[in-house]
């Protein structure tokens, strides 16, 4: 199987990268020997088989729904790469009309 | 006497006795990354004054006597994947290059509640993904016992600075084999612990239904008494159960008689190293001679393990590294409108391997694909903790060898990611079925050291660490060290 410069930049744009020309190239390839390895999983019979999304076994941990103070809002909300006010800053993303 | 080639137990023995102090000892593992870490490279971030004035406070506190812990005072190293507050946390990576976190990583709450002396961050493949350490975004780490050779990944850094003698012993994780192949590679003990037995909360996650933490050191005593002070529920991480944790130091002593090892077969395959074959087969016989059973196994799923693993992985990771965006932390393009923002921030922040990975896993995860690759993967996965499971059944452990070859040469397979991925075939299965995994050093195969791995059922540290430990009381493997000046 071979991935075409189009399903790789469609992939890319799904996972909000932008690649050069290079990498695209490179990615096309790369990613087919990958896939084409991957695809001896089709052999493996999983008829009837359930899948595993964790070991464990836990099923879902609960706790009363209370404010515990974390003490470093004010950190975390400045690590931020713009904040202000104690908020997070983004460009705006609707204009008035 | 260089302090910093102690153990753990040794330098905890001399710092109650007061033979030396912790200054003394933390100076001398600083002293060494000073004389070593430009060739070796195995820290991003050393810290010298946190950890000398840690080190002061340890004194104090062992002046005045009682209560003290067996980790007060004693130098370790941290992967730079765990967040330390204050202390900068990059993953290895450029979109965390000026990331200083304002809290600890559970584990490293605990190291710093016992009055461990962190002298700094280790190396490691960005955001946890390759076998070399190679994908830093700081360049690679050198392997001590040669330097033109790769120290194995993703903790590479850690290894390298324990093999080294730069500290006493670290903390790294392990996903596919992150603890165990560099352990290998590097000639030091390393513990990839059950999936849920140590907190991951604070650190930066890679796959989170196979990360795990654990202790790298240089035997297995040592990471015995560390995994006793990480290990245990925590609230911050609700994937650890409610689980006693053993008194593993107390449990290691006892002997091995009618100890049964599975030996699966598909992990003696053609193509792997001589060397390794029969330094891994000398370990198994000496099991035998100390009163071990050993039976032929077979995993069946082995193979179709890792093509499921290399779904499942870069699946998970494509979701986790979402996160990095440019607006909550981390680098920040800010030339144009919001779209504009993420993919500027996450093109010129992530390095190839990452970007491979983001590709592979929204590739597997897009519509379309999902059933035939995440999902059969899934399926898969289930097969492969069965194997496993029934294995359990007839015996106590499992012996392979780690890694199919030794510590090959910086740049022999970068440029072949397929090819590094197939170095993985040994240690993701375990990952896969969430069980646990010890790295020691049985021997030599052209000069470089080889490693044993020997798996245990899930929440069973406890008989795998016995193994490990009652191996090194009765062999000298683990006390080799590279000739480095």
């Amino acid at each position: 199987m071979k991935l075409s410069i189009q399903e790789v930049e469609h992939i890319a744009s799904l996972a909000r990268l932008e690649l050069t020309a290079q990498e695209k190239e490179q990615y096309s390839g790369q990613l087919s020997a990958i896939l084409d390895y991957v695809d001896k999983m089709a052999t493996v019979d999983t008829t009837g088989v359930e899948e595993t999304s964790q070991v464990t076994g836990l099923i879902n941990i609960e706790r009363e729904d209370q404010i515990i103070e974390s003490g470093i809002a004010d950190e975390l909300v400045s690590v931020a790469p713009q904040n202000g006010d104690g908020f997070v800053k983004i460009p705006k993303i609707f204009e008035n009309k | 006497m260089d302090l910093n080639k102690l153990s753990l137990l040794e330098a905890f023995k001399g710092l109650r006795e007061k033979e030396f102090s912790s200054v003394e000892l933390t100076k001398d593992c600083l002293k060494q990354i000073k004389k070593l870490d430009n060739k070796v490279k195995a820290f991003l971030t050393v810290d010298e004054e946190g950890a000398m004035s840690q080190a002061k406070l340890a004194d104090v506190k062992i002046k005045k006597g009682d209560g003290i812990s067996p980790l007060a005072g004693i130098p370790v190293s941290v992967k730079d994947l765990f967040c330390t507050r204050g202390l900068r946390t990059t993953a290895a990576s450029k979109i965390l290059e000026n990331y200083i976190p304002p809290f600890d990583a559970t584990a490293i709450a605990k190291l710093k509640n016992n009055d461990a002396v962190i002298v700094g961050k280790t190396n490691l493949d960005e955001f946890a993904m390759g076998g070399s350490t190679e994908n830093s975004a700081y360049g690679p780490t050198h392997n001590p016992w040669d330097l033109d050779r790769v120290p194995g990944g993703t903790s590479g850094g850690s290894t390298a600075s324990v093999s080294a003698d730069m500290c006493i012993y670290s903390l790294g994780t392990d996903t596919g084999g992150s603890i165990r192949q560099p352990a290998s590679f590097c000639g030091v003990s390393g513990l990839k612990v059950s999936y849920g037995r140590v907190s991951r909360y604070g650190v930066v996650a890679d796959a989170s239904s196979l990360d795990t933490i654990g202790p790298i050191a240089k035997n297995v005593a040592d990471l015995a008494l560390i995994l006793g002070y990480i290990a245990g529920q925590d609230s911050k991480d609700s994937t650890t159960p409610p689980i006693k944790v053993a008194d593993y130091s107390a449990e290691i002593n006892k002997d091995l008689k009618g100890l049964k090892i599975g030996l699966p077969k598909e992990y003696f395959i053609e193509g792997m190293h001589a060397g390794v074959h029969d330094a891994v087969m000398m370990a198994v016989k000496k099991f035998e001679e100390l009163g071990a059973e050993v039976i032929d196994i077979s995993l069946p799923m082995t193979d179709s393990a890792l093509a499921s693993y290399y779904i499942i992985q870069p699946a998970e990771v494509s979701s986790n590294l979402a996160r990095y965006d440019g607006i909550r932390y981390g680098l920040s393009k800010r030339e144009s409108d919001l779209q504009k923002i993420y993919l500027d921030s996450r093109s010129q922040g992530f390095g190839r391997e990452a970007k491979r990975r983001i590709m592979i896993g929204t590739y597997a995860l897009s519509a379309g694909y999902y059933d035939a690759y995440y999902k059969q993967a899934m399926k898969i996965r289930t097969l492969v903790k069965n194997d496993f499971d029934k294995a359990f059944e007839k015996v106590d452990v499992i012996m392979t060898p780690v890694a199919p070859t030794p510590a090959y040469k910086i740049g022999e397979k970068i440029t072949d990611p397929l090819a590094m991925y197939l170095e993985d075939v040994f240690t993701v299965p375990a990952s896969l079925a969430g069980i646990c995994g010890l790295s020691v050093p049985v021997g030599f195969a052209e000069g470089l050291p080889v490693g044993l791995q020997i798996l245990g059922k899930r929440f069973n540290e406890e008989t795998i660490l016995r193994a490990g430990h009652q191996y090194q009381l009765n062999t000298d493997w683990h006390k080799s060290k590279p000739i480095l000046d």
